[in-house]
């Protein structure tokens, strides 16, 4: 029960300790009506009681020094009303029972005063209401006491009273009912803005980064603020992680443009092949190592764009083919022809152009780098279910390597140096989109074939 | 062609001008942007190759101007900044290209040459020897009627033959000038590209020779 307090959700709990004031207000008043309406039947078979024991009493009259009693039938009757009841009653001058039933018991008699006295006790077998009823009587002009009983099986009694529980019990349970939808009803509505701002934390992406917005009740504030507060200060740090790579970027590349290009001007000086090898290896690390960093930085770059969404229209044939335009002559470097086939209508898609653009860009490279000579590269723009740009080149392949581990950020074909980003980078701009990043086929040798899928 | 580059860094300056120089372009090498407007007064120019960050001033300033005085020279632009939106900046302040330091050397010539071939009414680009026509920008090769398109390295190769007939090239000094130094190339790689040239060469009057030892020569058949 404590674990289901503590870990369930807020709003089973509040429903449930609702209910369970419900439960108990539930059962206070089917007690309440229970004993109320037990009481006001108690009291009206007692005034019968008492009224047929007084005209009881007032039949009584005196004759000759005698005590007569001409039973009035009403005196009877009016018990009858109730239900199949039987009805005792005993009437006794002087201590000598007049008329009834002898054994019917007298109650303490010392505490009647001339009032009348209701008990109930067993007789013959049954439960009974009594009422005893004290009437001075003059004999011959001394006055004595005349003590009426009237008894009353409780037959009636317990049918009203079977009656009453069952209304009482009815009307508990609708009280009961009503009171939990009740608190199911409140408990929802107590909760409204804890959802708003959950859902409203919850349904953005991993990288949105902009603060929390919108009216919280006060209890919520400090929890949103400081989320606020939060989110402000991971931004911040992004950003300066985000400049502090540029800035990285660029202090190493300059140099590194003066060192490549030095070290390009002796290997063409150089004679000895062993020289060469050595000078031509430098120059690949220096290579690699600018790659990476431009990559870096365009990994940077996304994470950080994904944050700040910038939604425009984009004909992706165009984008595609500016694309390999701008790559192309780093393609005929190698000889490699990029082909581009695309669908152009109904190709519009809302979406980052610049992450879009990056994205692209890192497959092409990527598939640039690991063609072949002489190969070919083909683009395919089209749209079916999704937007489909696909390339297919015919270098080595992904084979050796979990397809989904190739998106992290690292992860390489084993042989293969390099920072591992460019694919990670349009799995994000990917992800970013709502879309996904696909490896077809990677049969070895075959090639493979990338495949940015954006929804409609 | 004539080229303008605008770059503060002279050692750079210095290889990138030598390199070109070895391909037949001629390169003035202005170290600020004062100092290029001063060039560019003097003489026309085909290419410009621009820094962004330069002593006096930033090479974007300069490249809006360039655009707004309607002058058509391409601009492609050195950058050692690689921040994704300064790129698109660039392009739409009106740089035709960008290549990101360090570069490749191969790879900032092919970019020049793809410039200049989507700028139109270009000077003659065309190198002519027996009959023989290389037109350096299309890439193609005219042999009497017959047209053959050069693929990339072809046409880099017999570039270099253009230049200097007779002259005997290594195979070392080829292959250098040819693979980026990202490849992995044999020494034999070279033989497939004299083989295909000499394809295309064969109803010409002009010739890969073998000189034994030593590598090749560009001769006109007697």
């Amino acid at each position: 029960m404590t674990l289901i307090i503590q870990t369930g959700s807020i709003q089973r709990r509040l429903a449930l300790q609702l209910s369970i004031v419900a439960g108990i207000l539930s059962f206070t008043l089917f007690m309440l009506i229970q004993v109320v309406a037990e009481r006001a039947a108690m009291d009206t078979q007692d005034n019968i009681l008492k009224a047929s024991a007084a005209s009881i009493a007032d039949a009584l009259y005196t004759e000759n020094g005698i005590v007569r009693l001409e039973l009035p039938y009403s005196a009877l009757s009016m018990l009858g009303t109730i239900s199949q009841d039987r009805v005792f009653y005993r009437v006794l001058f002087k201590g000598e029972t007049l008329t009834g039933y002898d054994d019917l018991p007298l109650q303490n008699e010392n505490s009647l005063t001339n009032k009348s006295k209701f008990s109930t006790f067993r007789y013959k077998g049954e439960e009974v209401r009594s009422i005893m009823l004290k009437r001075s009587i003059g004999v011959n002009g001394a006055f004595s006491d005349a003590v009426i009983i009237v008894a009353q099986t409780r037959l009636g009694l317990n049918l009203i009273s079977q009656k009453i529980t069952r209304t009482a019990t009815a009307i508990g349970v609708v009280f009961f009912l009503f009171g939990t939808g009740l608190s199911v009803w409140a408990a929802n509505i107590a909760l409204t803005p804890l959802n708003r701002i959950a859902i409203a934390v919850s349904r953005r992406g991993p990288k949105d980064l902009r603060p929390v917005t919108g009216t919280s009740p006060l209890e919520l504030k400090p929890l949103v603020d400081a989320l606020n507060s939060f989110i402000l200060r991971l931004k911040s740090s992004l950003l300066r992680s985000e400049d502090f790579i540029s800035e990285a970027a660029h202090r190493v590349r300059t140099p590194l443009a003066t060192v490549r290009t030095q070290a390009e001007v002796i290997h063409r000086s150089l004679n000895k092949s062993k020289n060469k090898t050595a000078l031509r290896e430098m120059i690949r690390a220096i290579d690699e190592s600018s790659r990476s960093a431009g990559q870096l930085l365009d990994h940077a770059m996304v994470n950080f764009r994904a944050d700040q969404f910038e939604v425009n229209t984009v004909n992706l044939p165009e984008l595609v083919r500016d694309v390999c335009e701008r790559l192309s002559p780093l393609a005929g470097l190698k000889d490699i022809v990029i082909n581009i086939q695309s669908q152009e209508s109904d190709m519009s898609f809302q979406g980052d152009t610049i992450l879009l653009q990056n994205a692209l860009r890192n497959i092409l490279d990527n598939a640039i780098k690991y063609s072949p000579d002489d190969s070919e590269i083909s683009v395919n723009c089209f749209r079916n279910e999704k937007f489909v740009i696909s390339f297919q080149d015919s270098g080595r392949g992904f084979s050796g390597i979990d397809h989904t581990d190739r998106f992290t950020r690292g992860t390489n074909v084993s042989d293969v140096i390099g920072s591992g980003l460019g694919l990670t980078i349009a799995n994000d701009v990917a992800i970013a989109h709502g879309g996904s990043l696909f490896i077809n086929d990677s049969k070895k040798g075959v090639g493979s074939c990338v495949s940015l899928v954006l929804p409609i | 062609m004539r080229y303008l580059l605008v770059e503060d860094n002279i050692q750079l300056a210095k290889a990138v001008s030598d390199r070109f120089a070895l391909e037949g372009h001629a390169v003035d090498h202005a170290v600020s942007l004062s100092e290029a407007k001063e060039f560019m007064a003097l003489t026309t120019y085909q290419l410009i190759l621009l820094d962004i960050m330069l002593p006096d001033g930033d090479g974007r300033s300069f490249l809006r101007l360039h655009r707004v005085n309607k002058n058509k020279t391409p601009v492609i632009i050195l950058t050692a900044r690689s921040e994704v939106s300064d790129r698109i900046n660039l392009l739409d302040l009106g740089a035709d290209d960008y290549i990101t330091k360090p570069f490749d050397f191969r790879e900032l010539e092919a970019r020049c040459r793809a410039v200049l071939r989507r700028q139109d009414g270009l000077a003659d680009n065309t190198l002519q020897i027996a009959g023989t026509i290389l037109d350096t920008l299309e890439g193609s090769l005219k042999i009497g009627d017959k047209v053959e398109r050069l693929r990339n390295r072809e046409l880099r190769l017999i570039e270099i033959f253009f230049s200097s007939p007779n002259k005997i090239f290594s195979k070392n000094h080829l292959m250098d000038r040819l693979f980026s130094f990202s490849e992995e190339v044999s020494e034999n790689a070279i033989e497939v590209y004299v083989g295909r040239l000499r394809k295309k060469l064969e109803k010409s009057d002009v010739r890969i020779e073998t000189i034994r030892g030593l590598g090749y020569r560009f001769v006109v058949e007697k």
